[in-house]
């Protein structure tokens, strides 16, 4: 199950609209082991399609080295689909290289860059297997623990 | 003397779960060689006929290697050498 905070649960559905009809993508860190995504951290598709996303190689190094300088690990890889659902494609289950995270994706094909629900699921990808899992939206996490 | 190599997590099944280990060469062709040789199998999770896989990232002191010459890119002692999966889909 993924338990995220109503903050970036929204960060995350405003990112995806506002990139609209290019694929929107980030990360949120948290701390090594806790399960917990606390830092939002919006990256830019190098990329730059409708179908297709990347981080910049030289981003993706500043976030690794950033993430291990504060013990942080991905907590969610998340991304949008613009006008598919808001499942993996292959090409997302091929390429997906954290087991540990769990992947969000977010669908705009319904409404675009307009106001309006988006779907968002998540998933865990291990070796080539998708699981879907719960979502829990809570108003901060620090109420939970 | 040896070149401190950084693991990304999915690899380190090959790397008994270490985070970082050293090898040697004076190219990134060589230095991958050498990790092979303590780690077998990891050589082909970066390499596809011959070439750095399209979806793996290498860096050399903080520059992506394919800036550097890619598998000819020259190594010496000391050189931080860090490897990270690109984080992209469809």
């Amino acid at each position: 199950m993924l338990t995220i905070d109503q903050a970036t649960f929204d960060a995350i559905v405003a990112h995806a609209k506002r990139d609209h009809p290019v694929e929107a993508c980030g990360i949120v860190a948290g701390p090594e082991g806790a399960d917990r995504p606390e830092r939002f951290i919006e990256m830019v598709n190098a990329a730059g399609s409708p179908t297709f996303y990347e981080y910049d190689s030289t981003d993706l190094l500043e976030l690794y080295k950033e993430m291990d300088q504060r013990d942080e690990e991905p907590v969610i890889i998340y991304h949008s689909h613009t006008a598919t659902e808001a499942y993996p494609s292959v090409t997302d289950i091929n390429l997906a290289s954290e087991p540990g995270a769990h992947y969000v994706l977010v669908s705009t094909r319904e409404h675009g860059n307009n106001e309006g629900p988006v779907d968002f699921r998540s998933y865990r990808i291990v070796e080539g297997v998708v699981t879907e899992e719960e979502v829990t939206v809570v108003p901060t996490l620090r109420s939970e623990s | 003397m040896a070149i401190e190599v950084r693991i990304p997590t999915i690899l380190r099944t090959y790397t008994d779960g270490a985070k970082a280990v050293d090898a040697e060469g004076a190219s990134l062709a060589a230095l991958i060689d050498s990790l092979d040789a303590n780690h077998p199998g990891i050589k082909e999770r970066l390499i596809e006929n011959g070439d750095l896989r399209r979806f793996i990232n290498i860096y050399v002191n903080d520059e992506d290697v394919r800036f550097l010459g890619g598998l000819e890119a020259e190594l010496s002692d000391g050189d931080q050498v860090v490897v990270l999966p690109a984080v992209a889909g469809g």
